[in-house]
């Protein structure tokens, strides 16, 4: 079997600087020291094809005998799906981590930074509905009964309003 | 029959589908995951009764024949190792679901936690039926991912902490055994296990050596074989009990399975007998002495499980035909024992609201028949006659007294050693926690359990939650299944020796893969 000498030589610089930066103590460096060693891996994989040659379709004719073999490409692509997946968690870790370290277990208590616009507007949209029904239940009542009982009804209607935005409030602090 | 054999990884991977749809319908993910979990141990019996008559079933995924395609092989070994761990798998999830009913499902966030348990099941059983190594690989990067969804649920500053440990120490394996992977690939030109063991053997002994070598680093890594074993005792404990039972019992046990492939089956010839002799000798003391010096219930069991993957790690090194099926019986006692163990673990950290031995008294009046439990799985673990604990190591020891080399009576000693020092460990645990009287824990002073409180996350004594019967009800279950272990220990026996027979001969593994000949 012959090989890249230049592939080797990537792949060697790659797994010495992927544990190098591995053993560092920030988990985003563990993260790119992990990255750097699966695709160091993932080359080594690659490596094992052999010589270069023709792209693996079967033609039926005799440019089949100069085809790479295909399978270390398949295995590579599995192995590169994997590491995709698994870098996805490891930087929610690290979001995660980040955010205990700076916050500590408040953390997930605390609302964020836009957390009074967002209470004024969904105040406001809660005014307006509630607003909006006070004034269709007053049109029935007064179609009905009279008027007499309409302000009641709308205070009513406010209350229930002011309830719904504060249990809403809450729910705008990140978690994860 | 053979259609059976892909089903017991297509259904947990649909019922993880299906459980994340109806992430907002608690009741109905319940039923799925239940259903789903029932099914597969329906399978593994099936098929374990079929395989057992008529040899191991192949089935070739895609209808592409062995080399090029991707094989399942279930042959006596997996089918015991399916049913095993899908019946565990099946009571955790019923411990666990009655956990979120007493809880109201407020303490953790539920609706991840049924998709990936299904999923971690279907890692798991994809390792057991793999027929190719990276097919292994796959099955492993499955249970491996899920595992650190579990291990790290709920995002608590203690589990994302200890969750990176493991992550970490989990990925560097992942990535040497991908290693040994493309090396084995370009020294044999095949990832087919059944291939591999047929021209390994052309290789040079040095070449075999590394290549044995990677692999049995990568295995010995998820197995915790010490010395790497380091990351286990500090990264189980913290999880939710039930996640800490599933991952005792099963995870260590496909590093296991594993390292009994790569060497009866890979590399039976392998010159490193002696030195995974050693290697158990030192996981089986050090392990223990560990758990010597645990004040918390959960961390010296998990010193345990370190101390006692020895026992397997001595029987594979020994090779012989009882010698494996004394491994094979002991995993098979060992994953269920381990997993009540951890359970009661959990039914005692409800009733006395810590698993600080510091902190805890007067468990017996409070709650007998959680001490009912913890005291028969506990005698079971350290090897009293007539448990299976006891049964698995007296085999191991005749195995060793057949041999009658030196080093397998060093080893036979240190494992008589060990035992009786599980023994001390669990009768200590059961002496403060159970019979200490609850007035006592107050001016109770023990410069030992002084020195020993070292737990930085232990947050002082929680109030006290109630149990539910579904929890002690399922630990109770498997709790029987452990001493059934016992009471049908001849059958048992007699199917574990036909496995290690089936092991001891790879030309029948081989067989199986390719009727007509190897290519």
């Amino acid at each position: 079997m012959s090989a890249s000498l230049t592939l080797v030589i990537v792949m060697a610089v790659m797994y010495a600087a992927g544990v190098y930066v591995m053993l560092e103590r920030s988990l985003t460096r563990v993260l790119i020291g992990f990255l750097l060693v699966g695709n160091a891996t993932n080359l080594l994989i690659f490596l094992m094809s052999g010589r270069p040659g023709t792209s693996p379709i079967v033609t039926g004719t005799s440019a089949d005998a100069a085809m790479v073999d295909p399978v270390p490409q398949v295995l590579m692509l599995t192995a590169i799906v994997i590491n995709f997946g698994i870098t996805a968690l490891i930087l929610a870790l690290i979001y995660r981590s980040w955010w205990l370290a700076r916050l500590g277990d408040e953390g997930d208590t605390v609302t964020d930074e836009h957390a009074a616009e967002t209470v004024e507007s969904t105040e406001e949209s809660f005014r307006s509905v509630s607003e909006d029904e006070a004034a269709s239940q007053e049109d029935l009542d007064a179609s009905e009964r009279g008027t007499e009982t309409g302000p009641d009804q709308q205070h009513q209607h406010q209350q229930g309003g002011e309830g719904g935005e504060t249990a809403g409030a809450p729910g705008t602090g990140m978690t994860l | 029959m053979n259609l059976l054999v892909p089903l017991v990884v297509t259904i947990p991977l649909l019922g993880s589908a299906l459980t994340l749809a109806l992430g907002r319908r608690r009741p109905l993910q319940i039923v799925v995951s239940v259903l789903a979990l029932t099914l597969v141990a329906v399978i593994g019996a099936v098929l374990l009764v079929q395989i057992d008559q008529t040899g191991p079933a192949v089935v070739q995924v895609g209808g592409w024949a062995a080399p090029w395609g991707i094989v399942l092989v279930v042959d006596r070994l997996a089918a015991i190792m399916l049913l095993v761990s899908a019946l565990m798998l099946l009571g955790v999830l019923l411990f666990a679901v009655g956990q979120g009913i007493v809880d109201g499902d407020r303490e953790t966030p539920v609706s991840i936690f049924h998709p990936t348990y299904l999923v971690l099941a279907a890692g798991l059983f994809n390792a057991f039926i793999a027929g190719d190594l990276f097919n292994l690989y796959v099955g492993f990067e499955m249970l491996l991912s899920a595992s650190y969804v579990l291990l790290t649920l709920g995002g608590t500053g203690a589990r994302i902490r200890v969750g990176v440990t493991y992550i970490v120490v989990s990925l560097v394996s992942s990535i040497l055994f991908l290693s040994a992977i493309a090396l084995i690939y370009g020294a044999t030109g095949t990832v087919t296990m059944a291939l591999i063991a047929d021209r390994v053997a052309d290789l040079p002994p040095d070449v075999q050596l590394i290549l044995n070598l990677l692999l049995l680093l990568a295995f010995c890594v998820k197995a915790a074989v010490f010395p790497l074993s380091f990351w286990l005792p500090d990264s189980y404990p913290t999880a939710p009990a039930p996640v800490t039972a599933v991952f005792a019992g099963l995870l260590t046990k496909v590093g296991i399975y594993a390292i009994i492939r790569t060497q009866t089956l890979l590399f039976p010839e392998s010159p490193l007998s002696v030195p995974l002799m050693v290697v158990a000798f030192l996981t089986m003391t050090v392990g223990i002495l560990g758990a010597l010096a645990q004040a918390d219930i959960k961390r010296m069991l998990s010193f345990t499980l370190v101390s006692h993957i020895g026992y397997m790690i001595f029987g594979i090194a020994m090779g012989t035909p009882l010698a494996i099926t004394a491994t094979i019986f002991y995993v098979v006692h060992h994953i269920t024992v381990q997993t009540t163990l951890f359970l009661c673990a959990g039914l005692i950290e409800r009733v006395g609201g810590t698993t600080s031995l510091a902190r805890l008294g007067g468990l017996l009046k409070a709650a007998p028949f959680v001490a009912f439990l913890f005291f028969v799985g506990a005698l079971n673990l350290g090897g009293i006659p007539p448990f299976s604990g006891f049964l698995g190591k007296i085999a191991l020891f005749q195995a060793g007294a057949e041999i009658a080399e030196p080093v397998t009576y060093v080893l036979m000693g240190a494992g008589a050693a060990t035992s009786l020092l599980t023994l001390y460990a669990l009768a200590r645990v059961w002496n403060i926690a159970f019979w200490r009287g609850e007035g006592e824990v107050e001016d109770y002073e023990s410069p030992m359990l002084d020195a020993l409180l070292e737990d930085p996350d232990d947050e002082g004594a929680v109030t006290t939650r109630t149990i539910s019967p579904l929890m002690t009800g399922a630990t109770t279950a498997l709790l029987l299944l452990t001493v059934s272990l016992t009471v049908f220990a001849g059958p048992i026996f007699a199917l574990t020796a036909r496995a290690a027979a089936d092991i001891e001969t790879p030309a029948t593994y081989i067989d199986a893969v390719f009727p007509n000949g190897t290519p």
